[in-house]
């Protein structure tokens, strides 16, 4: 877990009792996503401005209601983060001219789906990178375009069966690495966060927003509706993401990546994808030990250097 | 006040200077990319306060742009064809935000084939977007028309987007003594943006841009936003009354020139009406009574004072420089519209097309279309769409196409597929 030391998260109790965000939004049951969004926004404050991308989440804020006590800016599916540079430059602006005062400005933060962030919008993103942009990049990642109905995306993983990727082996891709496109640009911050591990997701939180520059927090979004899974197992499942090895929990400061969790031992992979109908192709008719093994074989490759590190 | 000799480009860039633009998003493209390297010099030298930002794509330059806006800054930024094609989504998403600033267009011809010379088909592609669109025909025009720009997109009763139009080359790149106002001037016309309560602060949370369910309330902001473009008929007359007070030049929705007694008038938007205006002297001088009627405001678009003006001409011959592909001239489609219904309409309304990718057109080419267009007048028929080219060009593309290995005996097929044939590289 990031420095629980510096932390006003120590334990669980320290978590908010209640949320910024309000209830009854037109999210699915279960929602992943809208978990982490719920935990993360109690660290972000009021004083916030979600720049948004087409998506899930555009739906939110329908006329004339929103869930949002604080600022909101719909913009277009590919360019989320050109807009959180021209509200950043504007407050920016304002301020440098006097016409706004410090306690008037707004921690500017774009809000996108994994279909955006990994597709269309990675122009964008890039550029707001390369300009050096003080903005946190939040990106829910449901691994699929979930708000038309689960077609494969950028970040769908290997083998998952989408709503374009239905036969019986799935995906043949593999899940492209968001984490690592930022790391490798050298960001202000990088995390990967899952709304099933609140305590490590607020406290990453709370440390993105105490620094400036391009800040990066991906939260795999366990997506009752586009994964195939009962609304009341996305804790667990988001659970056996984190233990199976599947996502691993990271931050990336100051040139350097660790884990803020290390599973261990770690559980199967086929624990995590059991319980998910996207993959029962794996399993029924009969186990495609193959894939299985391919999937594990990934999982394992990623944690061999780590692993090494830690029993050295 | 003091004069000089500047492009089109420059004086779009001291329009932004003067209006003292807080914020320009900018991606290059030829042949704009002048109007950016100016500021950024200015701001450089300390000469303009103003914070630029290079963007990656004109889709992201005009998302920031309208999001700056948005959050209650003055914003100026600029593109051209195919950047304005690349930005297309974004144009009617900012407009529909009612995210006023001003963006000047470069106008060149759209690909394919690519090429770098002006036509209007690029601007015209965001007709119906919501930005408010000024056409201009000289480089004072064009920094005029910035700062009227900013008058109209901030005011009250509009609160929109508006693109000021300057043709690639026959302005952006030509010279021509402008009159600069004194900043002073400019600050007593152009008074700093008043946002209202429309932008993002701390304390006081928004939602902008939040999405409908269901065409009621879809229709209710998308008729708001058309009204507010109509009311910009209003808001563009008085605010070209004042720059008159202030600068002493007039400007209209539409220069008429020579229209009073003439019979027949040419319609064109653009420089290349500067050519018109040409004929139309030559053509008084031997005695034809011919005007020049040029929409500056095409959006509005000011069909009552059209309507006005020609009220009574015996015919009009529309130049379109620019082509709707199965349609033919989008400016003859505007003004036949404008004239539909109205008593006194020319019986006449030609539909000539020229221009195409900087193509000229000239004198006698316009002789003709007098000429054809009076014909039309006397036996009453309106003559079919004429698109401009001279036997002698046919007789240039055959050499090209001969180059290019095209094969004489199937010309009618090859020349409708674009850049098919073999090229010969020496």
């Amino acid at each position: 877990m990031p420095d629980a030391g510096a932390s006003r998260f120590r334990r669980m109790r320290d978590l908010p009792s209640s949320h910024m965000l309000g209830a009854g939004t037109a999210m699915c049951a279960g929602c992943g996503g809208l978990a982490a969004l719920t935990e993360a926004y109690d660290v972000l404050g009021e004083n916030t401005v979600f720049v948004n991308a087409a998506g899930c989440m555009s739906l939110m804020s329908v006329y004339p209601f929103t869930p949002f006590r604080g600022s909101w800016l719909y913009t277009a599916m590919a360019s989320a983060p050109a807009g959180a540079q021209g509200v950043r430059d504007a407050l920016d602006v304002l301020r440098a001219r006097g016409r706004i005062t410090v306690q008037e400005d707004l921690q500017v933060v774009v809000l996108t789906g994994d279909g955006a962030a990994g597709g269309m919008g990675l122009s964008a993103t890039s550029g707001a990178i390369d300009r050096g942009l003080d903005f946190i990049y939040f990106c829910y990642d449901n691994e699929g375009y979930g708000n038309t109905g689960q077609q494969t995306s950028a970040l769908t993983p290997h083998a998952a069966a989408t709503a374009t990727d239905a036969g019986n082996s799935g995906f043949p891709g593999w899940k492209k690495d968001l984490f690592a496109l930022w790391a490798a640009n050298k960001p202000a911050y990088a995390a990967t966060i899952i709304g099933g591990e609140p305590l490590d997701l607020v406290r990453k939180i709370e440390k993105a927003r105490s620094f400036s520059g391009p800040r990066m927090i991906l939260a795999l979004s366990p997506c009752p509706t586009g994964w195939g899974y009962d609304p009341k197992l996305s804790i667990e499942i988001a659970h056996l993401a984190v233990k199976t090895g599947i996502w691993p929990l990271k931050e990336y400061i100051d040139g350097r990546v660790s884990h803020t969790r290390m599973p261990h031992p770690r559980l199967p992979v086929e624990e995590y994808l059991k319980p998910q109908g996207r993959f029962a192709h794996l399993f029924e008719p009969r186990r495609n030990e193959a894939a299985l093994r391919e999937i594990q074989a990934g999982v394992d490759a990623y944690w061999a250097p780590w692993e090494a590190q830690r029993e050295a | 006040m003091r004069r000089e000799l500047m492009t089109g480009n420059a004086a779009a860039a001291w329009g932004a200077r003067l209006a003292r633009a807080d914020y320009l998003p900018a991606f290059p493209i030829t042949p704009q990319t002048e109007i950016i390297e100016t500021v950024a010099q200015w701001i450089d030298a300390g000469e303009m306060n103003c914070r630029m930002v290079m963007m990656e794509s004109e889709h992201s330059m005009i998302t920031a742009a309208g999001a700056a806006a948005a959050t209650g800054v003055r914003v100026f930024t600029a593109t051209s064809s195919q950047g304005l094609l690349y930005g297309m989504e974004m144009l009617y998403t900012v407009a529909g935000w009612r995210a006023p600033f001003v963006m000047a267009n470069v106008s060149r011809g759209l690909a394919a084939p690519i090429t770098l010379e002006p036509d209007h088909n690029d601007i015209l592609a965001a007709r119906d977007s919501g930005f408010l669109q000024i056409h201009c025909a000289t480089c004072q025009e064009v920094l005029d028309a910035s700062l009227i720009a900013y008058r109209v997109a901030e005011d009250a009763r509009v609160r929109l987007p508006v693109i000021v139009n300057l043709d690639g080359f026959y302005l952006s790149f030509t010279r021509e003594p402008v009159d600069i106002p004194s900043q002073d001037e400019v600050d007593a016309f152009v008074p700093p943006f008043d946002a209202g309560p429309t932008r993002f602060r701390a304390g006081k949370p928004m939602s902008q841009a939040v999405a409908v369910l269901g065409g009621t309330p879809y229709s209710y902001f998308r008729y708001e936003t058309h009204l507010a473009a109509r009311a910009a008929l209003e808001v563009y007359a008085e605010a070209t009354d004042a720059f008159e007070r202030q600068f002493g030049r007039r400007y209209g929705a539409l220069d008429a020139y020579r229209c009073d007694d003439a019979d027949i008038i040419f319609v064109m938007m653009g420089s290349f009406a500067t050519k018109a205006k040409d004929a139309v002297n030559k053509l008084r001088a031997i005695g034809e009574r011919v005007g020049l009627l040029r929409p500056i405001l095409l959006r509005p678009f000011p069909d009552t004072a059209i309507r006005q003006l020609l009220a009574g001409k015996k015919a009009v011959a529309v130049i379109d420089q620019n082509i709707s592909m199965g349609m033919g001239g989008v400016l003859h489609g505007e003004v036949s519209a404008a004239l539909n219904g109205s008593k006194d309409a020319p019986p006449v309304l030609a539909s000539f097309v020229g221009g195409l990718g900087g193509r000229d057109i000239s004198a006698e080419e316009f002789f003709e279309i007098a000429a054809e267009t009076r014909r039309a007048a006397e036996n009453g028929e309106t003559p079919p769409p004429r698109l401009l080219f001279t036997e002698s060009e046919l007789r240039e593309i055959r050499k090209l196409q001969a180059i290019a290995h095209v094969e004489h005996g199937s010309d009618e097929a090859e020349g409708n597929r674009n850049g098919e044939g073999e090229e010969r590289h020496a």
